[in-house]
């Protein structure tokens, strides 16, 4: 039906008057005197506006016209067209996935952003390192975005597409093939079942053809290996269970960051050290240079490396004395007393002990063996059936492999997570051989040493980008999942190998067909593989059901052990090499969170150096004061005739006198100017006893006169017999004694007789407490052992800048979280307060870790003396800052009692200097900030700020829920990183919560409490399993 | 008229009339600059310009280029800005407590003294200013509307009293300085023949034609302004020293800081007039208005000062291993015996030690001695201000924290700088501007001119 009504616009057109129908059909209504205008020649002779004027008018006008029409650049933000399934931009997702390079296996969350991954955390769904993680670890993220990674793979240095890089692979690898050629593949330790199915199909389909894999651990616990292969007849390491284990002997062990599992092994000694539960293990410590492990020993005894065997022997003797076995042939040396008192601690606690030794030397291992099972540990804290697969390496193996390529055997040649042109001893000559293998074919992220000498560089992605799985322990069986799209044109081996197979199938459904086939196949809770693959994939690992433990038969020979172990060869200098927490072996020696990391020890940063003991140094004439402006002396060093030149040497109390250290992992090029950092000391080891040895006696150092910057973060050792700062007490007084006897109260006296500092205030209470949140942390000095795994967690999350070495030597790192690390001083200098000599510490010091960032005093000092109140307190307790608002006078940083603050001395993210090695220089390493945490200008203060981004997150999803936010829900990246659970966080006032638990402790205590400033972060008193009670 | 007992010494030297007076000082203003004026115009500018080098180095680059780290957050920077603010009390010391006490040898000095107040002030207020972080946000600091909502200063803050106990410092001296100045002016415009500069001294005077009720108006105006300005040489050193005062760092924590550093203040401030007029009297030749008995006096005030500073110093030291605080005691043991002992011994030294040598006439009356003596007593007293600052800070609590202060290129040639453009400033005053009251000191000439008071002794 048509529209038959009628629209009119007035009332004319309505009715249709006389004057509406004349003008109806006028183009306008009324008349333009546009003819009285131009028509008149008069009129416009007479107008100012001239032919020149009106052209600049027109010109203004489109000039003005077309500038308005200009955009203002607008960089490219591209919104989602389809949203992507459960990414919302501002909300961050967590992927299960795990971790392992040939070192460190670690079960991990991915924190990932709009897609990016920005953050590593532990998965606490495993009950292997139940959360924990280490600095190497949680720094992992940063080498996602190195730029110096391969872009495309390589041939003869120019970069080809995979299409090029495997038809020539394919044309060479098949040609080798099909005569039956040697193909080797030299990997580091692999333990996934995919990749290792892979490699088996990779040597089925060639029968004619000699292919093997060699894996080669650059730090290598073959000794172990083959004393396990000889005592139980496996060449594998066994799993450890330090959680029951009252009584550790550690004969070089140090168990807390490079042995094997090193994770987990911590984790396991910090519950073995809780003084609450009524008793905690005693750990006994012998080394040449100071470990980790080593500083958080109870009883430390400094012995050289060449005489491990010796202990060991002696500890055999000691305890086969006891329990009536025969004893084995052992040199006399003269720390016997100590062994014995460490033998008899064992045998008081057999059964529940353990011994543990970090040679490469099978001979030591075998005794370890027979100690161990002398004390009945096999099958309580030691387990071989369900063993470890984390390192698999076998010294022999890889030295003849190296040996057929110089002769000119070996065809093919894939390297696979190895750098051994870095790592291989030199006297293994092993880029010589390299060149005689016809086709070498490096598997490799970013440029090395190996990478240089090879013709074919495969470029693999992080493992970040990767699909993947792994079996670290029996019946232990992990994914490791992309969590980002590769970002450059890489291929992992797996697929590499699948295609040079000729093989369609990608390695995701590679891993899937095994998993499928294998673990799917014996396990009864799923009943279909998508099921049950999803949820692993979710979980990010699957346990299957441990194996039986097998009754244990030792079977070393450990008389022929011990003739080998305890030969003492006799130098004047011997020489250990040791691998650093935050460098490792130096697989990520490239990333600069690492590199900044404060060694725990020395405290020093982006370098390795000699360490020795500070007597020694002062007998040789050596500085033993460092950093700042006073610079180290160095050395010329020959070890097993191999050169170094230039090499700082550090006075290092706790060092074995007449020994030397070295760490591992240094001296590789990195940063955008490819900067070597600190020098390679890996080609000074050598075999020995068919094993490459961790130490050299064959070692001496010319002074050179010259000196070396050094950079570090404490330069003063002590704490300067300061009981409020750090207090530690023994076991017997903990147990037996009252609170005031190792945690006494601050008392003053006032006109209204003695009080409590925390009664006397100078500022009305603040409101939090008891109202809200109070948001609080508290840290166990007792479970720390100062890995600084907290350190770089913070960095991540907190966006925390890199400063490069300059800046760390002049004191101005920017961690808002730092552990500091404190010697003991003669305790008799302490008693007299001789100040001077205080500063020195022991020649064999006890040394305390705490971690220290801000206080979030309720009485800040720093929050009272800002102009501009730019800090200030929130009502849940945290002191904040407000970045916009700060000038910069520093005056909050002077008047911290703790020295928390740090002040952005210069734009880190724009100035030129830092571009070398600051990774929010760039487009690639901006990637890696976490947007929630704004990146501070310059000129302003920053701190520790309780992780409020976090903390807002959570009670978010609390409000979301419509609940309270649970205990332990909210974590701080500090927190959740501690491999010990060494950092609690909570709400103090929760009177459930664990931290307020903590907080009312008899071993709680706040740091300079006297100073009136209130603080939320308690510390528990350090309990040392020792008879004397040394401050 | 006001009649001086004859034993007192004259004030001013040899047979002056009014009018040589008038000539002696004006000499530099009426006449061209000499050579030893420009040598030393040249210099100072050298410094000055190279001290702005560094200053727009320092803005542009940051605070990174100075030897701060995370513990010493204050070294340089806050050092020559006490040592700058404690030189600028001399002056105002000088023209209102001396005025209100009637000294009148004051006369001689107190128009110099006054401008190296303001100077030195001018100075201070630069180091505030380039030690922030954001200098472009230092309006932040004044409690001004804004558009932030709430956001307003911390009144709790000592540095936020700074800000206002300089900045009225300043204005009360500047206006004091200007007012003595408008009758000398006068003088200038009256005597210029030049057209330009006759101008330019005709509005500097603002019209003063020297009748009775305009000079009547002078002295009131005067007094109260030093009624004014008396407090306030007392406040503002009082308030700086609370920047340290009410902070926790062993070291600054201390209630005696406020009259210690007030005297420490006129100590520094009357040694940097003693530098300034012994080369000034020489220079510009007026001997006879700048006397042996002048610096005698000045030299009387530095011991007197110098001796309370030395108590201070005392009780400092025994107040610390008194109160039984262990971080307080080792605060002043690491002072004397840690790696800045020997700034400690300097200042010990420079403000303790030699000031005493004073109590000898035969020294006090030597002007090449107390020359240099001056120098040492500036030296000491920026020490003093190094060493409460910098040894208090680089190691307080936590000794992990404990660390060394090594001053940069940026660190020196931003003082240096200072100094410069004090020099340029004092030297344009010297060169432009009366610089003794010539009008204030005819008033004295019939009571303590020479030539008046021996003819007083005849009869």
């Amino acid at each position: 039906m048509s529209n038959n009504k009628k629209y009119w616009k007035g009332v004319e057109e309505l009715n249709e008057t006389p004057s509406f129908q004349e003008s109806k059909n006028k183009e306008f209504s009324e008349l333009i005197p546009v003819e009285d205008f131009l028509g008149d020649a008069n009129l416009l002779e007479n107008s100012q506006t001239t032919r020149r004027d009106f052209l600049k008018y027109l010109g203004f006008g489109v000039t003005a016209a077309s500038l308005a029409a200009c955009e203002t650049p607008v960089n490219k933000v591209i919104p989602y067209v389809v949203k992507t399934d459960k990414t919302s931009p501002g909300v961050a997702n967590y992927f299960a996935t795990s971790y392992f390079d040939g070192n460190d296996y670690c079960d991990i969350l991915v924190k990932t952003r709009e897609g990016r991954p920005i953050k590593i955390e532990g998965n606490k769904m495993s009950p292997l390192t139940k959360g924990g993680v280490n600095a190497r670890i949680n720094s992992s993220v940063l080498s996602l975005y190195d730029g110096n990674r391969f872009k495309s793979p390589m041939i003869d240095g120019s970069a080809v597409s995979w299409t090029t890089f495997n038809d020539s692979i394919k044309k060479e690898l098949s040609a080798i093939l099909s005569k039956g050629g040697k193909v080797r593949l030299l990997t580091n330790t692999i333990h996934s079942p995919s990749t290792l199915r892979l490699i088996a199909e990779f040597k089925s389909n060639y029968p004619e053809a000699d292919i093997k894999q060699v894996t080669y651990d650059a730090i290598s616990y073959s000794g172990m290996l083959e004393a396990n292969l000889e005592s139980f007849g496996k060449a594998v390491l066994p799993s450890y269970n330090l959680s029951k284990a009252k009584s550790i002997v550690s004969i070089g062990a140090d168990f807390m960051s490079s042995f094997p599992s090193s994770i987990e092994l911590t984790h396991q000694y910090a519950s073995g050290r809780k003084p609450e539960n009524g008793w905690m293990s005693k750990h006994f410590q012998f080394e040449s240079s100071m470990s980790l492990t080593g500083s958080n020993a109870d009883v430390r005894v400094p012995v050289k490396t060449s005489l491990h065997g010796a202990v060991v022997a002696n500890l055999y003797n000691y305890i086969a004395k006891k329990v009536g076995a025969s004893s084995v042939s052992a040199a006399n040396i003269e720390i016997q007393e100590r062994i014995e008192k460490a033998g008899e601690h064992l045998l008081a606690n057999k059964g529940a002990s353990i011994v543990l030794s970090g040679s490469n030397d099978k001979s030591i291992q075998v005794l370890v063996n027979g100690i161990n099972d002398m004390l009945g540990n096999y099958g309580s804290t030691i387990d071989i059936a369900n063993h470890s697969n984390e390192r698999k390496g076998i010294d022999g193996e890889v030295s003849s492999l190296v040996k057929e390529m110089s002769a000119g055997s070996v065809d093919a040649l894939m390297m696979v997570g190895v750098n051994p042109s870095l790592t291989m001893p030199s006297s293994i000559n092993f880029n010589e051989a390299l060149g005689k293998v016809k086709l070498a074919i490096s598997f490799a992220s970013r440029p090395n040493e190996t990478t240089t000498n090879t013709k074919y560089i495969a470029a693999t992605p992080n493992y970040l980008e990767s699909w993947g799985d792994a079996n670290p322990k029996t019946g232990y069986y992990a994914l490791i999942q992309p969590t980002i799209n590769p970002l450059f044109d890489t291929k992992q081996f797996e697929d590499c190998l699948l295609s040079w197979m000729d093989k369609s199938e990608s390695y995701y459904d590679y891993i899937r067909a095994t998993w499928e086939s294998t673990l799917f196949a014996n396990q009864t809770e799923s009943v279909f593989f998508g099921d049950f693959w999803n949820k692993k994939l979710h979980d990010g690992l699957y346990i299957s059901k441990p194996e039986v433990l097998e009754p244990i038969v030792f079977a070393g020979n450990v008389s022929s052990a011990a003739s080998q172990a305890s030969k003492i060869v006799s130098s004047d200098w011997e020489i250990e090499f040791y691998e650093k927490v935050g460098i490792g072996s130096g697989n990520q020696a490239s990333n600069p969170w690492l590199q900044e990391l404060p060694d725990p020890i020395s405290k020093i940063t982006w370098d390795n150096y000699l360490v020795m003991n500070p007597s020694d140094a002062r007998e040789n004439g050596f500085a033993t004061e460092y950093g700042e402006q006073k610079n180290a002396d160095t050395v010329n060093l020959t070890v097993n005739g191999y050169s170094f030149e230039n090499i700082p040497v550090i006075a290092q109390p706790g060092q074995t006198k007449g020994t030397l250290g070295v760490a591992l992992g240094y001296g590789q090029a990195i940063g955008k100017k490819n900067e070597v950092i600190g020098f390679n000391a890996y080609p000074a080891m050598a075999m020995n006893n068919g094993s490459i040895a961790k130490y050299s006696t064959d070692v001496s150092f010319v002074a050179t006169g010259e000196d070396y910057q050094i950079a570090t973060t404490q330069t003063h050792h002590t704490v300067m017999g300061r009981t409020s700062v750090v207090r530690e007490t023994n076991l017997d007084t903990f147990k037996n004694g009252s609170k005031d006897d190792y945690n006494p109260a601050h008392i003053l006296s006032t006109g209204d007789g003695p009080k409590d500092v925390s009664e006397i205030d100078l500022w009305a209470e603040h409101p939090v407490k008891k109202v809200g949140h109070h948001w609080g942390m508290s840290i166990d000095l007792n479970a720390c052992i100062g890995c600084g795994s907290c350190v770089t967690s913070c960095n991540s999350e907190n966006n925390v800048p890199v400063v490069g070495k300059d800046e760390v030597r002049r004191s101005r790192e920017m961690h808002w979280m730092r552990i500091d690390r404190y010697f003991s001083s003669n305790p008799e200098d302490v008693e007299q307060r001789n100040y001077t000599s205080m500063e020195t510490p022991e020649e064999n010091p006890q040394v305390v870790h705490q971690p220290m960032m801000c206080q979030h005093c309720n009485h800040a000092p720093c929050e009272t003396v800002c102009p501009v109140a730019a800090t200030t307190h929130s009502d849940e307790g945290i002191n904040q800052m407000t970045y916009n608002r700060c000038i910069g006078t520093r005056y909050c940083a002077n008047n911290c009692p703790y020295k928390v603050r740090r002040f952005n001395w210069f734009s880190y993210q724009n100035l030129n200097r830092f571009e070398a090695l600051n990774p929010s220089q760039d487009d690639l390493g901006r990637m890696v900030l976490n947007p929630d945490v704004t990146v501070r200008a310059r000129g302003v203060m920053e701190k520790c700020s309780l992780c409020v981004q976090i903390i807002q997150t959570g009670k978010l999803e609390a409000k979301k829920e419509g609940r309270k936010v649970i205990d332990g829900e909210i974590e701080t990246a500090c927190a959740s990183a501690c491999p010990t659970h060494a950092i609690t966080f909570g709400d103090l006032n929760d009177e459930s919560s664990l931290v307020r638990k903590a907080s009312e402790s008899n071993r709680s205590y706040r740091v300079i409490e006297e100073v009136g400033t209130q603080p939320n972060i308690y510390y528990q008193v350090k309990v040392r399993n020792t008879e004397t009670n040394i401050a | 008229m006001h009649q001086e007992a004859a034993i007192r010494k004259p004030l001013i030297l040899g047979e002056k009339t009014y009018g040589e007076i008038t000539d002696d000082v004006l000499a530099s203003v009426t006449g061209k600059a000499n050579k030893q004026w420009w040598i030393a115009f040249g210099i100072a500018s050298v410094m000055a310009l190279w001290g702005i080098g560094c200053i727009l180095y320092l803005i542009g680059v940051g605070i990174g280029t100075w030897g701060l780290n995370k513990t010493v957050g204050w070294a340089w920077d806050i050092t020559n800005f006490v040592w700058w603010v404690g030189i600028g009390h001399a002056g105002t010391l000088i023209s209102a407590v001396l005025l209100l006490f009637r000294q009148k040898w004051r006369m001689a000095i107190n128009r110099s003294a006054e401008a190296m107040t303001i100077f030195a002030v001018m100075m201070a207020a630069v180091w505030p200013g380039i030690h922030m972080g954001r200098i472009w946000l230092a309006y932040f600091v004044f409690p001004l509307p804004n558009h932030f909502g709430s956001l307003w200063v911390n009144f709790n803050s000592p540095l936020l009293w700074d800000v206002f106990a300089i900045s009225t410092y300043f204005s009360v001296s500047l206006v004091f300085w200007y007012i003595g100045l408008i009758p000398d002016f006068a003088t200038i415009r009256d005597r210029m023949t030049k057209a330009v500069p006759k101008q330019i001294y005709g509005l500097l005077a603002f019209g003063w034609t020297g009748n009775a009720k305009a000079w009547n108006r002078f002295e009131e105006i005067s007094l109260v302004l030093a009624g004014l300005a008396t407090p306030l040489v007392f406040s503002v050193h009082s308030i700086v020293s609370m920047d340290f005062a009410t902070s926790v760092i062993p070291g600054w924590h201390t209630t005696i800081f406020p009259p210690y550093f007030v005297s420490g203040a006129v100590f520094s401030g009357f040694a940097m007039v003693l530098t300034l007029l012994i080369i000034m009297r020489k220079v510009m030749n007026l001997e006879s208005y700048i006397t042996i008995k002048h610096i005698e006096y000045m030299n009387i005030v530095i011991i007197v000062t110098g001796s309370i500073v030395g108590v201070a110093y005392l009780t400092e030291l025994f107040i610390s291993w008194y109160s039984g605080v262990e971080y307080e005691s080792y605060a002043f043991i690491n002072r004397a015996t840690g790696p800045y002992w020997w700034a400690y011994w300097a200042m010990m030294t420079c403000n303790v030690i030699s000031p005493q040598v004073f109590w000898f006439k035969k020294l006090r009356t030597n002007i090449g001695f107390t020359f240099f003596m001056s120098i040492v007593v500036n030296i000491g007293m920026w020490f003093e201000r190094f060493v409460i600052i910098v040894t208090s800070l680089h190691r307080d609590y936590l000794p992990s924290s404990w660390t060394m202060f090594h001053p940069t290129f940026i660190d020196i040639g931003c003082f240096i700088g200072t100094i410069g453009i004090f020099f340029v400033l004092f030297l344009l005053f010297a060169r432009f501007f009366p610089v003794l009251p010539l009008n204030e000191l005819k008033t004295i000439l019939k009571s303590s001119g020479e030539q008046y008071k021996s003819k007083a002794e005849e009869h």
